[in-house]
């Protein structure tokens, strides 16, 4: 196994040293680390606005480009956290604590340069766990029916609603709806229209772009017009020469990084607790190991290292799920997914047999694109520093025109422009019932494939329901389901506090938004 | 105003109920089909009865639960100017993509979401506009070649 694995990924690095591969990487992690850096804008936004630009690109570059937004994104969203106390980016909340008191101390260079070291091996550690664990689950989900499927799509459904930040309960509501709008549109076994209303546009189903950009894009720019006040950049004064952590901040910080990432590369195990949660509690543990801990929250050097290296080794591990099973965990997951489809690439199990390109060629770009992270951090530092003052004023037009442009050029139709703001509209909405917009990708991409899998099973067993807890494999999936939903009633009426903490901690960037003291 | 009123859950479990009987009652009038012959409309009607259900149980957590300090629906300033601005960028968008071509749709959608901030002024707006539609339409006329004509002039 292992002799294979290298071979694989020695064909992985081929297709990813592919002078045309190479370059969207690079674009990807270029792209991704700056607009990371930008307070307001996600990865999520960011992915949803380059996800029509890949339409040309051919199917390995787009996501090696996507992907590479993605998690220099979150080297990104570091430097936020770090120089300005804001946590733009929710998984790097928990940096705030004990980033920016270390900024004030005048080691603000010292924590960035510690974050992209265990951002690194929290990286690495992620991307090993892909190779040998994605080609297991793949050999046993080939063997999966559509039963299979179903119950194993259900589960990836709910663990990422119901884990995911917000009430559960909303959650599962968002991920129905996505379920819901994943249909609608000509239905594929019989030909009947669906939930059309006589709209032509509408027979070939919601475009994935303008729904992603409607709800990440528009509705969040109408959220966050006039909150976001000039940000303080007094302490943010960071050469190149001032990365370089002291022998002690090193010694101290190795041990809490190699905690993180086991933490992270756990929790990523979990469809649905991303890369958020990890950071969470990886920085709770950490404060729980040391010898110290009431020092916590004025700029240990641990309480950087630790949920940074956990951020970073569960991104890595949220794609196994997503490439080897075909089932995201999150949304931009989901996203990610929903691009492969566009490109006429069928995910699921069978992916890593048929497009070994992609897979291996992703894996290779993982290490390609931290490394190239690692070496663009480190000079372009102060450049970044630059951008973090760009006003939000300026940002979100100039993002609402790639909006409109980006979702005309999907299908070069004006239709799904208007589509997009009537999204927005009614995303904004939702986000002011507390609804979180995210699950309902999740359900979007799932939707048709959950619906032709149920069929299937059911044309299987003539009509009977039960073989969805006849099949062991199966039944064990639901237990989980089931498990799940009753742990979560049991945390939820036996510890609100503790939760409620967290949730307003991983609030978006504007509820939890401080300005810098 | 009655406290139940206030509360955002409250409207959060009421339209989940009324969307998911919405869907249901309009997937019944697709074929449900046998559940060993799933017609068309059975998944959705499915999907309706979930959600009204869900929505039902939001409902009565959000009475159950007292009310959170400072809950609020509506945010705490009424951004009208900026909401306002940004929905009618992408509409300038499409109005003047449709008649005058991508430059002056992208120029109308820069500078009219632009304005949309408190501070924004009627110069400035244009400048940004300006700026970013030149880039723009280099970017997507000239490089990524998106077939939308620059200028046009049709009614």
């Amino acid at each position: 196994m292992f002799a294979s694995a290298l071979s694989d990924l020695w064909y992985g690095f081929g297709v990813a040293f592919e002078p045309q591969n190479f370059m969207w990487c690079f674009v990807g992690v270029l792209v991704g680390n700056m607009v990371g850096v930008l307070p307001g804008m996600g990865p999520l936004a960011t992915i949803s606005v380059l996800l029509p630009l890949t339409f040309g690109i051919k199917p390995v570059g787009a996501i090696l480009m996507l992907s590479g937004v993605f998690y220099g994104a979150q080297y990104g969203g570091a430097i936020c956290s770090i120089l300005l106390n804001l946590p733009c980016h929710p998984p790097h909340a928990v940096t705030c604590l004990d980033g920016f008191p270390l900024t004030k101390q005048g080691r603000g260079g010292a924590a960035l340069g510690i974050t992209v070291l265990s951002s690194f091996v929290g990286a690495s550690w992620g991307i090993l766990e892909m190779i040998f664990l994605a080609p297991v689950l793949v050999k046993v989900a080939l063997e999966f029916g559509p039963t299979e499927i179903c119950s194993l799509m259900l589960l990836g459904l709910l663990a990422g609603s119901t884990l995911a930040k917000g009430s559960p309960l909303k959650g599962i509501a968002m991920t129905l709806l996505g379920l819901f709008l994943g249909i609608v549109g000509t239905d594929v076994e019989t030909g009947s229209e669906r939930f059309t209303f006589g709209i032509p546009n509408l027979l070939d189903g919601i475009e994935l772009v303008g729904l992603a950009l409607g709800l990440f894009g528009i509705a969040e720019f109408m959220k966050s017009v006039n909150q976001y006040s000039e940000v303080n950049t007094r302490y943010s004064k960071v050469g190149l020469r001032d990365l370089r952590p002291s022998r002690d901040e090193l010694r101290r910080s190795i041990p809490a990084m190699l905690r993180g990432t086991i933490i992270g590369s756990l929790c990523s195990l979990i469809p649905g607790t991303g890369p958020t949660i990890a950071s969470f509690i990886s920085y709770a543990a950490e404060k729980r190991v040391s010898k110290t801990p009431e020092k916590f929250g004025t700029g240990m050097i641990e309480g950087v290292a630790c949920p940074e290296a956990s951020t970073h080794s569960s991104v890595q591990g949220d794609f196994i799920p997503t490439m080897s099973l075909g089932i995201p965990g999150d949304a931009v997951m989901a996203l990610i997914l929903g691009a492969l489809m566009i490109q006429g690439i069928v995910p699921g199990p069978q992916l890593i047999k048929e497009h070994p390109d992609i897979f291996w060629g992703l894996i290779a770009s993982f290490w390609i694109g931290n490394v190239m992270l690692v070496l663009l951090n480190v000079p372009l530092i102060g450049l970044w520093v630059k951008l973090l003052m760009i006003p939000y004023k300026y940002l979100y037009p100039s993002a609402l025109f790639f909006v409109a442009i980006g979702v005309y050029s999907t299908n070069n139709d004006m239709f799904q422009v208007g589509e997009t703001v009537v999204v927005g509209l009614i995303g904004y909405l939702l986000l002011l019932l507390d609804f979180h917009p995210a699950s309902i990708l999740l359900g979007f991409v799932l939707g048709p494939r959950l619906e032709e899998n149920f069929r299937r099973s059911l044309l299987v067993s003539r009509g009977d329901a039960m073989i969805f807890v006849e099949r062991p494999i199966s039944a064990f999936f639901l237990f989980l389901c089931v498990t799940l939903l009753a742990a979560q009633v049991y945390v939820r009426l036996r510890k609100p506090k503790a939760l409620a903490a967290l949730d307003v901690a991983e609030g978006n960037g504007v509820a939890t938004a401080r300005p810098a003291e | 105003m009655p406290i139940m009123l206030r509360k955002k859950d409250f409207y959060a479990g009421l339209l989940m109920v009324l969307l998911g009987a919405g869907i249901g009652l309009n997937s019944a009038t697709y074929s449900l089909g046998t559940f060993a012959h799933i017609g068309p409309g059975m998944f959705p009607f499915m999907l309706g009865v979930m959600m009204a259900i869900v929505g039902g149980l939001i409902f009565v957590t959000g009475l159950a639960t007292p009310l959170e300090e400072g809950e609020r629906i509506l945010p705490a300033a009424m951004e009208w100017r900026g909401w306002a601005c940004i929905l009618a960028g992408p509409l300038m968008f499409i109005l003047f993509g449709l008649y005058f071509g991508m430059a002056a749709a992208t120029f109308m959608c820069i500078f009219v979401s632009a304005l949309g901030d408190r501070t924004a002024t009627v110069r400035r707006s244009a400048v940004l506009a300006v700026v970013v539609a030149v880039v723009g339409c280099l970017l997507f006329s000239y490089v990524l070649k998106v077939p939308f004509p620059l200028y046009r002039w049709g009614f």
